[in-house]
């Protein structure tokens, strides 16, 4: 049965029984909640919302290109210093941004403000904040990236900037999973 | 079964399982390096001035000026998983204001393959030395330090602070006229 090189696999579905039809539901079911349980966990463990990111400018270059990935932590207890390379949002923008921070200012309550700018860019991130930021602060951070992978999400960059790639293998993915049979 | 998509499929899965145990073992083999080099770092000009600082909040900040030499040798840091050292140039020190202020002022990239031999002499700082309000002037503990950022293929970012720092005194005085 499974395996076939054709379009019939509305005829694969109709040659199903209803059991069948559920476990293949089910199954779809099941691939999706672990994915998201996978996530959260990762979330928990990390501390950071958001534990891998995908690298989309290349204002990290030459150390990050687009589409590598970067695994990220955000323990409380790990103070931000000089050097380091963190992820923050900034208000107004959806897109988070990997930077190095370049100047850390910290008061003895433990707040600090920080300023970053990315490696290939010649001045400081001051123009990309939100109009009259002039420093960041410890809320704004997601993550300091903590591992490096190259090339890895390179379908993300894909699936960005051709979103009718992204809607193709979705529908190829879900179609595969629904209608596969062992 | 043996359709040619299936087999496509099969010697796809492998290879990027065989890709990803090896590029895992390449990281095994070099997380447990120190990273660790020795510095020589100096300063033959230190002066400050009180100007205001128009990229920030345009009140008066201290300025500082450092005129550097560095001397390191950082070939030995290189090895098959490092694709690039990140080095930055800190100043470290305490004001009245903050507990812990940290300022980068120089940084440099190196790539693998590109000379690892530094040798500065009478350097300017790249970024300007703004304090975050008026603790220069006087200030008579302010460290500096190179560390870097090893960049790998693939792995961990480790931070690491080169083994010699450099202590200097800003004067009492801020300095008139343009330097």
């Amino acid at each position: 049965m499974s395996g076939m090189l054709s379009f019939e696999f509305l005829d694969d579905v109709r040659r199903m029984n209803k059991r069948q039809l559920y476990y293949q539901v089910l199954n779809f079911g099941m691939i999706v909640s672990s994915a998201l349980m996978i996530w959260k966990g990762l979330m928990v463990m990390t501390g950071s919302e958001s534990p891998i990111v995908v690298v989309l400018s290349g204002s990290m270059e030459p150390a990050f290109h687009r589409g590598d990935l970067l695994f990220l932590t955000n323990y409380r207890q790990e103070p931000i210093r000089v050097g380091e390379i963190v992820v923050f949002k900034v208000e107004g923008r959806d897109i988070p941004i990997v930077h190095r921070v370049l100047k850390v200012h910290e008061k003895d309550d433990g707040s600090v403000k920080f300023l970053t700018k990315g490696d290939n860019n010649s001045v400081d991130d001051r123009g990309l904040y939100a109009p009259g930021q002039l420093w960041l602060d410890k809320k704004d951070v997601v993550g300091r990236a903590r591992g490096f992978v190259p090339y890895v999400g390179i379908v993300t960059i894909l699936m960005n900037d051709y979103p009718k790639f992204k809607y193709a293998i979705l529908v190829c993915l879900g179609i595969f999973v629904l209608v596969h049979r062992e | 079964m043996n359709t040619f998509l299936s087999r496509l499929n099969t010697i796809f899965a492998f290879t990027l399982s065989v890709m990803a145990a090896l590029t895992f073992c390449c990281f095994l083999t070099t997380a447990f390096n120190s990273h660790k080099s020795k510095i020589d770092i100096g300063t033959s000009k230190v002066t400050v001035k009180n100007v205001p600082d128009y990229s920030a909040d345009r009140e008066r900040s201290d300025l500082g000026f450092v005129v550097f030499d560095m001397s390191a040798d950082l070939t030995p840091l290189f090895n098959w998983n490092v694709k690039q050292l990140f080095l930055y140039l800190t100043a470290e020190y305490k004001t009245a204001d903050n507990v812990l202020n940290q300022v980068v002022l120089w940084d440099k990239i190196i790539v693998r393959g590109e000379n690892a031999i530094l040798n500065l002499k009478n350097a300017n700082t790249k970024y300007y030395f703004w304090d975050y309000g008026n603790g220069l002037k006087g200030n008579e503990n302010v460290t500096m330090s190179l560390s870097w950022n090893v960049v790998p293929n693939a792995g961990t970012l480790p931070k690491v602070m080169g083994d010699g720092r450099h202590r200097i005194q800003f004067p009492t005085e801020y300095s008139a006229g343009r330097f």
